[in-house]
């Protein structure tokens, strides 16, 4: 049972940043009906800038902050420089030119960074504290948990509470009668992308130094896992993917912990398998028809 | 008395003036030379068949679609690099074609989405009780989603969103399409309402002809994207040969 309790926190504690990094690929796909497969590399840029600015100042939070602040910046190059240019006639040319991303970047990383792992310093202990006798978890999982919390209640506020959520929305799911209501759709685009960059560096920043380390690709494996979160909540629901993050990390947690580490991978292959038949719009999915 | 369209065009003193606007989807062109004039506190009815191009032509007024030439004069002001974005904060509002509503929002965020754009908040908010209290219905349903509403009521909270910016003109888009014919004629009578009460223009493209041409004061007729004929709403319905030739009954 001790172990059951053990891989539930761990599965957890990994959901959570899978649901942040999902988050981060619905606020995208809901505001311009792209999945940005270049989401993973460029959360891996914003702790490469993490680790060079930890490594000149000595500080892990001003890392943490330029992190934060890069993925933001990143993100609003990348719509305006790149994304807002491509022909959305077709859904396959939004993946392409991510695809083609994930590339340059990777390349540039490993040009100016080199292709070795290098350690990422985590700025809370990872070993687990018992509870009730019980190692549960660590600081650093109170942590995630903190970060990914705070970004989710942040991310609900500005959606329900302020007018800049409340355009997004609308430019999203009705550009041009958003447009006729003086909402200006390309900003609303731009924040969304800013947004979604955040919170993929804040997505990397926690995961990368629970991995092998840092690495130009470091975020393949946790992009597969994020996104399957994504799909199986559902593309377009912020609450679908949290909880396809959950779901997807308390299955990883369970199989490796159970069956091995090596029939994970396969054990999300198959929840995407069975949720794609069941419900292909996701489990949070809306089933009416978008009108506007 | 009717106006013949080929004559040349005289510049009269209105709100919307058009004059020879070309306009269309790509290289084609859907609409040809267009010219005609709205006065405050007039209600014009945009008439013609499928196709004529009525709903492309309030989508070249407000912006949607982009003017391949001809001038959009909107009370002195050529409109030409306007954005769509703006137009609203010009007196423009364009309720289009199938309501308009962004059916994921409630009626409470659709309207204050109406209103976001204002600076004179306080006006706005006032702005959002008077939409509640011309449409009952929809304070009753604020927190419902927009595709929880029936066809009238999406037609109202279209309408009521359009109202919150206080606008000069309202560009409505077949405001009939699928609602019963009481709901239409509710709808109808309160555009003559607005316009009696606040001088509010409205450009109206309605596929039901009987209902346009008993609220307009005017109507231009359209086939095939040119203006076929500009006459008061009396004279239209009287004229038996343009009614057989190009409205239907």
């Amino acid at each position: 049972m001790d172990r059951f309790f053990y891989l539930t926190f761990d599965g957890l504690s990994r959901g959570a940043v899978y649901a942040a990094f999902a988050l981060a690929l619905v606020l995208i796909w809901r505001a311009a009906r792209i999945v940005n497969f270049a989401q993973g590399a460029m959360a891996v840029a914003a702790v490469y800038v993490a680790y060079s600015v930890t490594g000149a100042t000595g500080s892990y939070w001003l890392g943490f902050a330029a992190a934060l602040v890069f993925g933001l910046l990143l993100g609003i190059a990348v719509e305006k420089a790149v994304m807002r240019f491509v022909d959305h006639s077709s859904p396959l040319n939004g993946v392409v030119v991510a695809l083609g991303l994930v590339l340059i970047t990777q390349g540039v990383l490993g040009m100016v960074y080199g292709n070795e792992y290098r350690p990422v310093t985590t700025p809370f202990r990872r070993d687990a504290f018992d509870v009730g006798g019980i190692a549960l978890l660590s600081r650093y999982d109170v942590f995630v948990f903190a970060a990914v919390g705070a970004v989710v209640v942040a991310l609900t506020l500005l959606f329900t509470r302020t007018a800049a959520g409340l355009r997004m929305r609308a430019a999203a799911f009705a550009p041009d009668v958003s447009r006729l209501l003086g909402v200006p759709v390309g900003g609303m685009l731009t924040l969304g992308w800013a947004l979604a960059a955040a919170v993929g560096s804040l997505a990397g920043m926690l995961v990368v130094p629970t991995e092998l380390g840092l690495h130009p690709t470091a975020m393949d494996v946790v992009f597969v896992s994020a996104f399957t979160a994504a799909v199986v909540g559902g593309l377009d629901s912020p609450i679908g993917a949290v909880t396809g993050g959950l779901i997807v990390g308390l299955l990883l947690s369970y199989v490796s912990g159970y069956l091995g580490a090596t029939v994970a991978p396969m054990a999300v292959l198959l929840l995407l398998v069975v949720v794609l038949l069941g419900r292909p719009g996701g489990l949070f999915s809306s089933s009416k028809a978008r009108l506007a | 008395m009717a106006v013949n369209p080929d004559e040349p065009y005289r510049k009269q003193s209105g709100l919307l003036e058009v004059e020879d606007l070309t306009a269309g989807y790509g290289a084609a062109p859907v609409l040809h030379d267009v010219r005609f004039t709205v006065r405050p506190g007039q209600i014009v009815a945009v008439l013609g068949a499928n196709g004529a191009g009525k709903t492309t032509l309030l989508r070249a007024l407000s912006g949607l679609v982009e003017a391949d030439h001809g001038r959009i004069v909107f009370d002195g002001e050529d409109l030409r690099d306007v954005k769509v974005e703006q137009m609203v904060r010009r007196g423009i509002a364009h309720v289009p074609e199938g309501r308009g509503v962004v059916t994921e929002l409630t009626v409470d965020e659709n309207l204050r989405l109406g209103g976001l754009w204002r600076r004179d908040r306080a006006d706005a908010a006032r702005a959002l009780d008077e939409v509640y209290d011309l449409f009952p219905a929809l304070a009753q349903r604020r927190a419902s989603a927009g595709h929880q509403l029936s066809g009238g009521e999406r037609q109202m909270l279209a309408l009521g969103r359009a109202l919150i910016g206080r606008p000069r003109l309202l560009l409505l888009d077949e405001p009939s399409l699928g609602l019963a014919p009481r709901i239409t004629a509710q709808i109808l009578a309160l555009l003559r309402e607005l316009r009696d009460r606040t001088g509010l223009a409205v450009l109206l493209v309605e596929q039901n002809v009987r209902s346009a041409l008993s609220v307009a004061d005017e109507g231009i007729v359209l086939s095939l994207g040119r203006v076929v004929t500009r006459n008061s709403a009396a004279d239209l319905r009287d004229d038996a040969d343009l009614r057989h030739a190009y409205l239907g009954f």
